[in-house]
């Protein structure tokens, strides 16, 4: 009987590694495509020239920051020291935390895979909301920082 | 279901095939930006390795132990409460970039995770527990406090929202 259940589990494992390995391959092309295209847009958009971007009025700012953040695709680390850079040249805390948030959370270059993995119509709608969910996250921070004192 | 997965293999070759053309592109009309685009990709690729490992285990993991009927109690239509703290627990929990988390997201889904679910869990990977420090360094204790719990609750309210759009029906 035990006998019989430990070769059962072997099986499921045998047969959990197999379709493992078929997802994984198939996600590969994806993860390769996304990365590739992190690459290039990188070198076409670099982030460090953004602070020319922004000094117009606090909303379009914001607008802006939240622009520049869901277009990027570098690590967090890089939008705060941008996002540090922009608040020492005077460009205003909500511009820069909308772009603190669009940053890690609108995904425009990962969205041909989350939209081919989860479904184009979950991809569309989640990335357009975390657009819109970055500026209003940005005004309530620094109201609430005001507050606060 | 085989069939949805072949499709998506499929796009993914496209898009692959979609990126090397505009790399193709680039080699022609800026071969230094070509190159050294494709030195960070190299990189990026290189660090993202154990991540990669980690995923492939977790979603070996998933196949071999998790069964649909725990995933539709924990993180399923009916999870409550509790569904809804996997889900941020574990989007702030789980490292590395958001996209190698998609296939395991795709393999719950399939085994009943919800639509709501997943998006708060891919809203809550903005908040990085290791580089919480490196924020309070640069804009504050209080600052990086307020946004993070701006960003939880957020992220609560876009797993509703997606939801009641993704799964939105119109009326015959």
């Amino acid at each position: 009987m035990s006998m019989q259940t430990s070769r059962l589990h072997k099986e499921q494992l045998i047969s959990s590694i197999k379709k493992t390995a078929s997802m994984f391959t198939g996600m590969l092309p994806i993860l390769v495509g996304v990365i590739l295209l992190t690459g290039l847009i990188l070198e076409l958009i670099p982030t460090d020239k953004a602070a020319s971007w922004f000094g117009r009025n606090t909303l379009l700012d914001a607008l802006i920051g939240t622009a520049v953040g869901s277009i990027s695709a570098g690590h967090p680390l890089t939008s705060y020291v941008l996002g540090g850079e922009l608040l020492e040249n005077g460009i205003s805390l909500v511009a820069v935390t909308a772009l603190l948030v669009s940053w890690v959370t609108v995904g425009s270059i990962q969205f041909p895979a989350e939209a081919l993995m989860l479904g184009r119509r979950f991809a569309f709608y989640r990335n357009l909301i975390c657009f819109g969910f970055s500026i209003l996250i940005a005004v309530l921070t620094v109201a609430t920082l005001r507050l606060l004192g | 279901m085989k069939e949805k997965s072949g499709r998506s293999t499929r796009g993914g070759v496209i898009f692959l095939l979609v990126v090397a053309c505009l790399y193709a592109l680039a080699f022609l009309i800026d071969t230094e930006l070509a190159l050294n685009a494709l030195a960070f990709s190299t990189n990026l690729l290189y660090q993202l390795l154990p991540v990669l490992l980690l995923v492939f285990a977790l979603m070996l993991i998933s196949n071999f132990l998790v069964k649909p009927e725990w995933v539709r109690a924990n993180v399923g239509k009916d999870s409550g409460l509790r569904g809804w703290v996997v889900a941020v627990v574990g989007g702030i929990l789980s490292v590395g970039p958001i996209y190698v988390w998609y296939a395991l997201l795709r393999d719950l889904k399939t085994m009943g995770m919800r639509t709501a679910l997943i998006a708060v869990f891919l809203y809550n990977r903005g908040i990085k527990l290791p580089l919480l420090p490196l924020m309070i360094h640069y804009f504050g204790m209080t600052y990086t406090l307020v946004l993070a719990i701006y960003m939880t609750l957020f992220s609560l309210l876009s797993g509703v929202l997606v939801e009641k759009i993704v799964e939105h029906k119109p009326r015959p």
